[in-house]
């Protein structure tokens, strides 16, 4: 019993940091219909940035305070993102889409070097968070609490990102821009604004799911590349631009990624690609998109 | 058959052929006025340039953007490594010919679900295919070698006509340049020829207007998937012959980021053109060369060639190079 709720522990955990990278990578495919192969260095770039703000004052502050510096790295993904939009993306909406993924797949080379520039080819970490937090004990399992603290992080996300895009102002031109952008910029939406806000929260969402994996798995070079392909899966299994379908997507593969890695382990990841091509082609879509 | 070669050769015009034929000489001689490294590096971007016009015939001719093509190209490779590890064949024409038998397989299997689909939905299929190749090369360590990858010793070439020599770099130089090479020209040809042909008009008007193509009678679909075939085949030419001359493969060129790599030939050498990607494959190879000698941030300078790249030339090498002739044509007097 107990191994059985710390896998489904692991499973939720797995999921929680998944959801945080798909969910921003769909919202801005939702939006923007343009797939940001950078996305997953945007969640290094987190990662890295977090690692670094709690490593210089970590000596100075009592460990409570240093959780609330994790949001530094959502921070810098978006700000990131609200630079790189508007600069590097914005000239190419009306060419065709080979060079808006091209564009993204140059700012991936360019962010994993500029990630290595700044804090070398070493892995950063700030394992004090994970540690002072110690393990907790539920129903006779024993789990390390900061894995907890994991989880409440990607459902209070997923709950606020919800709210944000179906119960505020801002979420209803979200949506419309999403569904016809012309029509919304006729109904005098501003655009452009929207598709700048959308990428700066796709970003903060991978930030967030950077800084806050870090403490456990550290800041390490190659961690955006890895991450991404996982995203992808995630997307495509849930379908590309809704936030329903990242969730249940990065549900799925949580579970079957736990479930690989006691049995199947040498053809886990085999297997999630695997159940990506057979969702697109049973449903092109995914489970919750639309055509 | 004849008929359609001497069709598609009537269509070239004279001075593109005069052209090939200068250029084809001119890659003759390289071994013997560069020093070896020039000639190896050479040697790479041909056979880069071998992967980039196969997956040309997708992207510039057919419409489709694939992100999967390192699993044919590292198909090719690894099909190399196991009759080295498990047959001990040093044949080279048996490494070409299993290579493109296995990769033409792969991209048959893969190409019967991904042409379903277009656009980004292509993209994102053939990459999580081929993403599937890469976990297993990298996680069945005791077939692939893992991370550590696999060694393929230096071939026989022409049936022992010129066995393997003793001093590996002359071998590399001289002799297998000239195997590559040959296989170059071949493989432009047979390019040009399906380009040309009514096969390649038809998947030109697939990419044009897929409703329109369908309605005088292309089957469109059985069209891309033939289309997707022959890109692999050719990608896992590339691969097979890559593998001799690097000497060791990895899961490395069966992960996406290689697939993104031979995008970025294409972009930059223009993948509306028939050189484009030919040129795009040799410049791209000194480019990552001289970028990785230089610095070790090689990535950042790539990065930034690809953005400037998309942001101003977006036709690439050979489209600003045709915009110029066009220019200077105008500029002189009828």
């Amino acid at each position: 019993m107990d191994t059985f709720l710390t896998q489904v522990l692991n499973s939720l955990f797995y999921a929680s940091i998944l959801f945080l990278i798909a969910s921003g990578l769909s919202l801005v495919y939702g939006v923007m219909r343009i797939i940001n192969m950078a996305h997953g260095n945007l969640y290094a770039f987190g990662a890295y940035v977090a690692a670094w703000a709690i490593g210089l004052v970590a000596s100075h502050l009592h460990v409570s305070l240093l959780f609330i510096l994790l949001a530094t790295g959502a921070a810098a993904a978006a700000v990131a993102g609200a630079l790189l939009e508007p600069t590097l993306l914005r000239p190419l909406y009306r060419r065709a889409e080979e060079y808006q993924l091209l564009m993204t797949f140059g700012l991936l080379l360019i962010l994993e070097d500029v990630m290595r520039l700044l804090w070398g080819s070493h892995p950063l970490t700030a394992s004090a968070l994970s540690d002072a937090l110690g393990s907790v004990s539920i129903v006779g399992a024993t789990y390390p609490a900061y894995n907890i603290f994991v989880i409440v992080v990607g459902g209070v996300a997923a709950v606020a990102l919800w709210a944000f895009v179906y119960r505020t102002r801002f979420g209803v031109t979200l949506r419309a821009t999403s569904q016809d952008r012309r029509m919304a910029a006729a109904l005098g939406i501003n655009v452009e604004r929207v598709y700048v806000q959308a990428f700066t929260i796709g970003c903060l969402m991978a930030g967030l799911g950077g800084a806050v994996v870090m403490p456990l798995s550290g800041a390490v070079l190659g961690m955006g590349v890895d991450a991404l392909i996982l995203a992808f899966v995630v997307v495509v299994i849930g379908g590309l631009g809704s936030l329903e379908g990242a969730l249940v997507g990065a549900l799925i593969v949580g579970f079957v990624r736990t479930i690989g890695i006691i049995y199947f382990a040498e053809v886990e990841l085999a297997v999630l690609y695997l159940i990506a091509a057979l969702v697109l082609f049973a449903r092109p879509a995914g489970l919750f998109g639309r055509a | 058959m004849t008929a359609v070669v001497r069709a598609s050769l009537a269509g070239a015009p004279g001075w593109q052929l005069a052209l090939a034929a200068v250029a084809v000489v001119a890659l003759a001689i390289v071994p013997f006025v560069a020093p070896p490294f020039q000639t190896i590096q050479l040697c790479y971007g041909l056979i880069f340039a071998i992967a980039a016009l196969g997956f040309n015939l997708l992207l510039g001719y057919t419409g489709l953007l694939s992100f999967g093509h390192s699993a044919y190209f590292g198909m090719g490779a690894y099909t190399v490594a196991m009759l080295v590890k498990y047959l001990d064949i040093r044949i080279m024409e048996v490494f070409v010919v299993a290579g493109v038998l296995a990769s033409a397989a792969v991209a048959a299997l893969f190409g019967l679900v991904c042409v379903r689909y277009t656009r980004i939905f292509f993209g994102i299929l053939t990459l999580a295919l081929s993403q599937v190749l890469w976990s297993l090369a990298l996680k069945l360590f005791w077939v692939t070698g893992g991370t550590d990858g696999l060694r393929v010793p230096t071939p026989q070439l022409l049936g022992g006509l010129f066995a393997p020599a003793a001093d590996k770099l002359g071998f590399l130089e001289f002799r297998y340049y000239y195997y590559v090479l040959a296989l170059f020209v071949v493989c432009v040809g047979v390019m040009w020829v399906i380009v040309h042909s009514p096969f390649g008009k038809a998947l030109q008007g697939i990419r044009d207007n897929e409703t329109r193509a369908e309605f005088v009678g292309v089957q469109v679909r059985r069209y891309r998937w033939v289309a997707f075939v022959i890109s692999g085949a050719f990608t896992g030419l590339a691969g097979a012959l890559w593998v001799p001359l690097n000497g060791l493969t990895t899961p490395d060129i069966l992960y996406w980021p290689f697939s993104g790599r031979i995008v970025f030939f294409t972009v930059l050498g223009g993948f509306h053109t028939f050189a484009g990607p030919i040129v795009g494959a040799i410049a791209y190879n000194y480019l990552e060369t001289y970028a990785v000698g230089f610095t070790i941030y090689w990535q950042l300078v790539l990065g930034i060639v690809l953005v400037l790249l998309v942001l101003t030339m977006p036709t690439g090498l050979v489209g600003v190079l045709g915009q110029l002739a066009t220019r200077v044509r105008r500029l002189r007097p009828a």
